[in-house]
């Protein structure tokens, strides 16, 4: 029996769909019971929507006014004290995963593995290198525990119609006061999560300014589409951050992918290489983004997308 | 004031288009060039910045591997660097064992700050800065984007992925470097000659007493399923025609 622990990742109000991605990841591997743990603050609300996903055995939830922020200084040191039942401890391959999880491997004297793709049994997985240009399959000795963070892009969310048991712990532990939570500066948007959204509209630097980037968010509200960036296009300061796709921004796999004014570098196609359909609009017809494009248009995108909006609205 | 010490890997350079070996063993590696993997060259510059404000005394690169990775030390002590350390082993450790190497060196020295890069852009694992964290009972600040200090404490905006979330971490503290924390130096010919007078210890990692904990067993490397390129349509018509065909619009 493997007994997998999936750490659950929320924003206090919401558990987020990488969690659900982490379960479908734990529910591939066979023999398996998966609990989930979901570190919060007054929480209860997380709890019941952790125990809604498919295929969780059951939901331990951790409530202190420590867990008010996701720190990895924090959380780290509450799940060596529960992991000890577990043969696997599993977290997202984001942000708030790659934070926590090697400090988690480290607290317990093991080694982690980042971004796991795909399971070939309960030991051995695969996983990309070099900007997803060499994969390896890795097997974890036996004895082992198996900390690793999951490539959310790779899974499918699990179903939200489960009803697991939910199991309240307290924790008597000393946690560190060194690190302070100061501010979260979000970008206010109604658009689909770009990790989760069915549809994703890209721009990249030929939109050439902030002002420009409206068309990009135009035609991803009339698709019901996330909007995202390509890092020049981050780096010009066109659009914040949170909107980067690629390598050191966000891996995503939606059904529809457009790519406009992006040429396509190694970096961001490792950032889409599994969305559905890849569309290509851009100018340069020797762009390598049409290498990997199902469909590509060559023309100027100020032209292109105002008649592309104009005749999804029609 | 004090020390800060940033870790430098020597990896595959960022423009090489990496090939995997026919027999599954790896990684080309033969005659392609090597630098300094980029987001610890963004460290480094960030300790430099940080000496230049006044807010250091001393930058320590450190670089882990082969005795090859002299060349990216040196280049280290061109773009700043005060000293280097090497710590040399042919065998390629496991990322739990470098970090013990790195506690082991940060004992002795002793500096305020460590900065490391997030990643390293050959195995991609993102792991060392956390795990040196853990191992110390240090603080971390993970994707750093921007850095100050007041108060005896570092105040580190990072890049997550709903924004940018800054905290405030106690001294000495372990950071990581993110793209857009700033952008490094060229290294200039006179520091190139002045590099080479400048203190580089080697060091033989077995001194260390470290047995390396090999966990995870590489199988099987190979490329990725490539996507098929596909079809180029001549105008939005036959883009939403091929769309709604799809079922995606």
């Amino acid at each position: 029996m493997n007994k997998i622990l999936v750490i659950a990742e929320h924003n206090g109000t919401d558990i987020n769909g990488s969690t659900n991605k982490c379960v479908t990841c734990a529910d591939n591997i066979p023999e398996s019971e998966i609990d989930v743990v979901v570190f919060s603050q007054k929480g209860a609300a997380l709890a019941s929507q952790a125990a809604k996903i498919d295929g969780v055995n059951k939901v331990i939830i951790i409530d202190s006014d420590f867990n008010e922020h996701n720190l990895a200084a924090i959380i780290a040191p509450q799940i060596v004290c529960v992991a000890e039942d577990y043969s696997h401890i599993f977290g997202p391959s984001t942000t708030f995963g790659k934070d926590l999880m090697p400090r988690v491997a480290a607290l317990m004297n093991t080694n982690q593995i980042s971004d796991i793709m795909g399971v070939m049994n309960a030991r051995s997985f695969r996983r990309p290198t070099y900007a997803g240009n060499a994969i390896l399959t890795v097997e974890v000795i036996e004895s082992e525990k198996i900390i690793a963070t999951i490539r959310t892009a790779s899974f499918a969310a699990a179903g939200n119609d489960n009803n697991a048991d939910i199991d309240n712990v307290t924790l008597d532990i000393q946690l560190p006061d060194h690190t302070k939570f100061i501010s979260l500066q979000s970008g206010k948007s109604d658009r689909p999560d770009l990790q989760t959204a069915k549809k994703v509209v890209s721009g990249g630097r030929a939109l050439a300014s902030e002002e420009n980037f409206k068309i990009i968010y135009d035609l991803a509200d009339s698709l019901g589409a996330g909007a995202g960036a390509s890092r020049a296009a981050v780096d010009a300061g066109y659009v914040p951050n949170e909107m980067q796709v690629g390598q050191t921004g966000k891996i995503i796999a939606p059904d529809l992918y457009i790519a406009i004014g992006i040429s396509g570098a190694i970096q961001h196609l490792t950032g889409i290489k599994d969305a559905g359909t890849i569309v290509a609009i851009n100018k340069d017809e020797d762009a390598p983004i049409f290498e990997v494009a199902d469909i590509g248009l060559v023309g100027d995108l100020f032209k292109v997308i105002p008649e592309l909006q104009a005749a999804l609205e029609k | 004031m004090g020390k800060i010490i940033v870790g430098l890997k020597r990896v595959i350079d960022y423009n090489v288009r990496v090939r995997v070996r026919p027999d599954g063993s790896g990684v080309e590696t033969d005659g392609v060039k090597m630098s300094i993997n980029p987001f610890d060259e963004i460290a480094l510059e960030e300790a430099l910045r940080i000496k230049e404000q006044g807010n250091a005394d001393e930058v320590i690169v450190l670089s882990i591997g082969a005795s090859e990775s002299q060349q990216q030390l040196r280049t280290g002590l061109a773009m700043g660097a005060d000293r280097a350390i090497l710590v040399e082993t042919s065998t390629n450790l496991d990322p739990l064992s470098i970090t013990k190497v790195f506690q082991k060196i940060i004992t002795q020295e002793n500096p305020n700050l460590v900065i490391l890069g997030k990643q390293a852009i050959d195995n991609d694992n993102n792991q060392t800065g956390q795990m040196l964290a853990a191992l110390l009972e240090w603080p971390q600040a993970t994707f750093a984007s921007k850095i100050s200090f007041s108060d005896g404490k570092a105040q580190v905006t990072r890049e997550v992925d709903t924004g940018l979330e800054t905290i405030e971490v106690t001294m000495p503290a372990i950071i990581t470097a993110d793209l857009r924390l700033n952008e490094p130096r060229y290294v200039k010919l006179p520091d190139i000659m002045k590099a080479k007078k400048k203190p580089l210890e080697i060091i033989a990692f077995e001194e260390f007493g470290i047995t390396p904990k090999n966990t995870i067993n590489i199988l099987n490397t190979e490329p990725p399923e490539q996507r098929q390129k596909g079809i180029m349509v001549d105008n939005v018509t036959a883009l939403i025609e091929e769309l709604e065909n799809k079922g995606l619009v």
